[in-house]
């Protein structure tokens, strides 16, 4: 009973920060956007510049022409960090729209093994382009009983993306510390209960700290170096199954060994929240 | 030939933005800028008539007083012919269905894709005025 009360205070805080996030974001859309677009020009104009006065500047003496080129490309350099910043921003603000877009998506009645194959290809594609010597055990223990769901297709293909990225970067961590001793692998597993559908990913890389533990579902909650990690990929993901689906998301994990996630997606809930129920 | 275009947005920085993306061509002259920052300036330009003649209205959503699909309903009634684009940061589908009902010709999310929106300037008739 405390449990189920402190999971629904639970449910509710993440409900209500999600909302908070997309309304930030939404403020923070346009502003961020002039910032992009001016920086772009900018780089723009100053190419400009340099062709209209390379006449001029090459009148110049050696000194005055040096100090010239010095500051304008600083200036480039400069633009170029605003920009690549600026994009870092668009991309958080992106993340944090996801939030908000509710459950618009279409329900369709889905064979979650294929989202699972597209998501493991996809997050192992993603991974390689990053990284042309990441390499990882892929297993999958896909129920072939499992009967098709209804889900939106698109909302749990990002959760499993986020889950199986998770998964890579945690045991590539672990490769890495490891100098080359270590095999790592990334199970998923799929398993029908009747009422519900589970999917489980498992990793076997650097574990979570149980004093992270609490705070994984939170917005902007990042273990990952400054850059790398929106922190929104698990709030996001944790929206999705438990406000949209109805479902449950739970992690295991023991640090320095591995991390499981389990999500579970029952059968029922469109029909309960759309009132078509008998 | 010149022709103009006219941009309503609240965001004074707006002009700005268009008038750099723009400059190349409003040297040349193949496009002339004009702005309003809100819906009633916009209607008010407009029937003081624009010269060189007007083309495209391009209009953000969001705008205290009149709002954009407000605008564009208003714009439709007075020139039907006249190819209105509305530019928001908000893509909903309630938005965009309303944008098509009143008869938008684009509907783009910001931040603009500006070489896209100039390739679909080229396409618009010239003589629309």
């Amino acid at each position: 009973m405390q449990a189920a009360q402190a999971s629904l205070l639970h449910a509710q805080k993440m409900a209500a920060l999600g909302q908070l996030t997309a309304g930030i974001a939404h403020e923070i859309k346009n502003p961020l956007n002039f910032v992009n677009n001016f920086a772009d020009l900018s780089a723009e104009l100053l190419d400009e510049l340099k062709e209209t006065t390379e006449p001029a500047v090459a009148a110049l003496d050696e000194e005055t022409r040096a100090e010239i080129d010095e500051i304008v490309q600083m200036l480039t350099g400069n633009l170029g960090k605003i920009a690549e910043h600026g994009r870092r921003a668009d991309g958080i603000v992106k993340n944090m729209l996801a939030h908000s877009r509710g459950s618009s998506g279409n329900w369709q009645s889905t064979d979650i093994n294929a989202l699972v194959e597209d998501a493991l290809n996809l997050a192992y594609h993603g991974a390689r382009a990053q990284d042309q010597s990441f390499n990882i055990t892929m297993e999958r223990h896909l129920d072939r009983q499992l009967a098709p769901i209804e889900v939106v297709p698109q909302d749990i293909t990002r959760v499993l993306l986020n889950l199986i990225s998770n998964g890579f970067y945690a045991a590539a961590e672990q490769s890495r510390d490891a100098n080359g001793a270590f095999r790592p692998v990334l199970k998923v597993t799929t398993c029908d209960l009747g009422e519900a559908v589970e999917v489980r990913v498992r990793d076997n890389g650097t574990g979570i700290p149980p004093e992270y533990r609490d705070r994984l579902f939170q917005p902007f909650f990042t273990t990952k170096p400054t850059g790398e990690g929106t922190g929104l990929g698990l709030s996001i993901s944790y929206d999705i199954v438990t406000q949209q689906h109805g479902g449950t998301i739970a992690v295991d994990s023991e640090a320095g060994a591995f991390t499981e996630f389990t999500i579970r997606l029952p059968r029922r809930h469109r029909r309960e929240t759309t009132g078509r129920a008998a | 030939m010149s022709v103009s275009i006219l941009v309503v947005d609240d965001e004074p920085d707006v002009a700005d933005l268009f008038r750099q993306r723009f400059r190349r061509e409003a040297r040349q002259g193949t496009y002339l800028l004009h702005f309003a920052n809100t819906g009633e300036e916009a209607l008010d330009k407009l029937a003081g008539g624009i010269e060189p003649p007007l083309i495209v209205i391009l209009s953000d959503i969001n705008m205290p007083g009149m709002d954009g699909l407000a605008l564009l309903h208003e714009i439709k009634t007075r020139r039907p012919d006249l190819p209105v684009i509305m530019v928001t940061a908000y893509g909903d589908d309630e938005r965009r269905r309303r944008a098509t009902e009143y008869g938008a010709a684009e509907f783009f999310i910001k931040p603009v894709d500006f070489d896209f929106l100039k390739a679909q300037l080229r396409q618009l008739p010239s003589a629309a005025d």
